[in-house]
């Protein structure tokens, strides 16, 4: 090629280029508490900023007596979710009853508010098979393999196509480690390709476990790894709630209306360890970048608001704290007063019908806990 | 009654299912226009339309996901994994997910899936086109494994297994899609998922085997007659679960048996049946059990095959150890 002249191709730059029109993340309300997109507050009654705050102390208080509770040894698997209420809030407030869910393990509190009882929730973190059943309700257990979740929803949003089920759509969540599963992918495509009904969420928090996000993927963002499947999506600041809100708000309607799926990237953080397993976050982050992501609690941004518009003290908050805590105790008991699970159950359920074999095991095993 | 081959008689299978409930769904790779790579959803997509015949994105994880999904929301799906070679990209789908969902909600929600599936060797296909993957399905509590030897259970039992409210694993020999024919009745009819079936009587020496092995071993006990040896042969059919009941009361009657399978010897279905046999039988026999399968390599390449694959002299020459033991 002689000097000077064009390459026919530019790698470099195409590369350089292809996170720019993800490179300013949604935001109404700034870091600091300030409104930087008044209009789209506006759009906002007092009510519905109250409550969005109500339901973020929900979270937080529900995440800490939840960490009580392991602390006790009444839980079992837990992942905490401190950090993560404005996207976890924002996003499921955005849903109808009628949509489906489709969490992962860090999803409990969207599927509580999706209608499922906290004890359920105990009960799932305990390893009760009652914390599984939703009847009637509009959603699937907290997917422990990362991904497998992607795949099933595009799976649902196609039978809601199908059915022509009108205003409904599926939604479903992963983390920035969940991106780098195949299921990922083939989720998203899936439902591309068949132009199904579903919102897609990657709730960013910068960490699988102890693999920091910029080591999952060379891509800037993870929302434009969607560009790739034809599919619209937009970054979000995720500690922001009233901007998760009304993203994930735009994004239903979208899909609602047979638009195809989107993928929304909330970036957020997770407080926390990954689990309560006993992770230890200190081996693997520094205070340094802990520090201004605490500074950015989504919690501490909308109470600014909310003080500056004289809705809301902390007395208040210290009054909801303690009903929610009340809450909590009372679901906790009603957990622990259920009944012992037995082997003859999971063998009735291992089929519809049960085979030969399984029908005779479940005969044995009725005998034994007869005794 | 027409005479149809096996491959024909589960499409006329499929469209039975497909006619009679609307909430029936195949979906894959090819099985639209092109009627799956075998043509064994030829015609169904002009028949009943895009929405309820169509082609998928070319990923097995997905096609299986879709089919939980849609299961949930009140479909009644029939994916198709084109070769079982490809299963293992479905594996999750399959052993991870939809074979435990049923227990995972407690019994409170049913996944009608039936996934169709070409396995077993013998045609000379590219790699990962032939294995016999059955082993690692059935030690898979919550999913039922069938696979017809011959026409007419091949389209009663695609049928029972579209109908099933529990998940199937509905493999199909390469080899008998079209080398061999059978009378099959045009109309609706079913072939239970959990039972064996004694298709050749006999009295000295029991047979059990499934699938292509099957016809295998109506060729050796052909072989055995000419010395007066009178072999019974069991098609397994199901093999997850396995009917113990006509397996027993053969092996009652003969006091000898060899069982036989086109996969690897290590941890199968065979080894299974000798167990269960071992367990429940062993005062009835007179002999050890004969065991016929594939050596521990891997899946050989095309031209090795025939080297590789158990056949009716093995069979026979097993058989004739046992008897004469």
């Amino acid at each position: 090629m002689a000097n000077g002249s064009k390459q026919i191709v530019d790698f470099a730059k195409i590369k350089a280029t292809m996170a720019d029109p993800y490179k300013h993340p949604v935001q109404v309300i700034d870091r600091e508490g300030k409104v930087v997109n008044p209009d789209i507050l506006a759009k906002y009654s007092d009510d519905q900023l109250v409550d969005f705050m109500k339901k973020m102390v929900w979270e937080r208080t529900l995440h800490e007596q939840t960490m009580n509770f392991s602390r006790q040894g009444r839980l079992g698997f837990y992942a905490p979710t401190a950090g993560e209420e404005a996207s976890e809030m924002g996003s499921v407030t955005a849903f109808k009853e009628q949509d489906f869910l489709a969490p992962a393990y860090r999803d409990l509190p969207q599927m509580i508010q999706h209608g499922t009882t906290v004890a359920k929730g105990f009960l799932w973190s305990k390893g009760h098979v009652e914390g599984n059943i939703h009847e009637n309700k509009n959603m699937l257990f907290p997917q422990i393999i990362i991904g497998a979740q992607y795949v099933e929803t595009a799976g649902v949003a196609l039978g809601i196509k199908k059915n022509q089920d009108k205003d409904r759509v599926a939604f479903v969540y992963t983390g920035d480690g969940g991106t780098s599963q195949g299921d990922w992918y083939e989720g998203v495509n899936f439902a591309s390709a068949f132009q199904a009904p579903a919102v897609f969420f990657v709730q960013n928090n910068g960490w699988a476990i102890s693999v920091p996000r910029y080591k999952q993927t060379a891509a800037e963002t993870l929302a434009q790894k969607a560009v790739a499947m034809g599919v619209p999506s937009v970054q979000v600041d995720g500690m922001d709630i009233v901007a998760v809100h009304e993203v994930s708000k735009l994004a239903r309607e979208y899909a609602a209306a047979g638009n195809g799926p989107v993928v929304i990237e909330t970036l957020t953080y997770r407080f926390g360890a990954h689990s309560s397993a006993g992770d230890d976050p200190s081996r693997y982050r520094t205070k340094e970048e802990e520090k201004p992501w605490f500074d950015a609690d989504p919690l501490i941004r909308m109470r600014k608001v909310l003080t500056d518009k004289k809705l809301w003290s902390q007395d208040q908050e210290d009054k909801l704290v303690e009903e929610y805590k009340d809450d909590f105790k009372n679901a906790m008991k009603e957990a622990e007063a259920a009944p012992a699970q037995k082997v003859s159950d999971f063998l009735k359920w291992t089929y519809n019908v049960p085979t030969p074999s399984v029908k005779k095991q479940i005969a044995e095993f009725e005998a034994k806990e007869s005794k | 009654m027409a005479k149809m081959t096996y491959i024909k008689a589960i499409t006329s299978g499929l469209d039975q299912v497909l006619n009679d409930d609307p909430k029936t769904l195949i979906f894959g790779e090819d099985v639209g226009k092109n009627g799956g790579v075998f043509r064994t959803t030829v015609g169904l997509q002009d028949k009943y339309g895009e929405d309820r015949v169509f082609d998928t994105p070319l990923a097995e994880s997905g096609i299986l996901g879709l089919a939980i999904g849609l299961a949930l929301t009140g479909w009644r799906p029939i994916p198709e994994i084109q070769f079982m070679g490809f299963t293992f990209e479905a594996m999750d789908g399959i052993v991870g997910q939809l074979a435990r969902d049923h227990y995972r909600f407690g019994g409170t929600k049913n996944f009608p899936v039936t996934i169709r599936t070409p396995f077993g060797g013998g045609t000379h296909t590219a790699e990962m086109h032939a294995d016999n993957l059955e082993n690692y399905f059935v030690s898979t509590p919550g999913l039922r494994v069938v696979t017809p030897a011959n026409p007419y259970d091949a389209k009663g039992m695609i049928i029972s297994a579209v109908e099933s409210d529990d998940p199937v694993l509905f493999m199909e020999n390469l080899k008998l899609y079209r080398s061999m024919k059978d009378e099959v009745p045009d109309e609706k009819y079913t072939v239970p998922l959990d039972s064996a079936k004694v298709v050749r009587e006999g009295k000295d020496i029991t047979i059990v085997a499934y699938s292509a092995e099957v016809n295998e071993s109506l060729k050796a006990a052909d072989a055995l007659a000419k010395d007066n040896i009178d072999a019974e042969v069991i098609d397994l059919r199901s093999l997850s679960p396995i009917d113990t009941d006509t397996i027993f009361a053969s092996v009652d009657k003969t006091h000898k048996v060899v069982v036989v399978q086109e996969a690897q010897k290590m941890a199968g279905v065979g080894a299974q049946v000798a167990s269960d046999i071992a367990e429940e039988k062993i005062m009835s026999l007179d002999a050890p059990i004969g065991r016929v399968a594939a050596p521990d390599s891997v899946y050989p390449f095309a031209q090795a095959e025939n080297d590789w694959i158990p056949n009716a002299d093995d069979i026979e020459a097993k058989a004739r150890d046992i008897f004469n033991y």
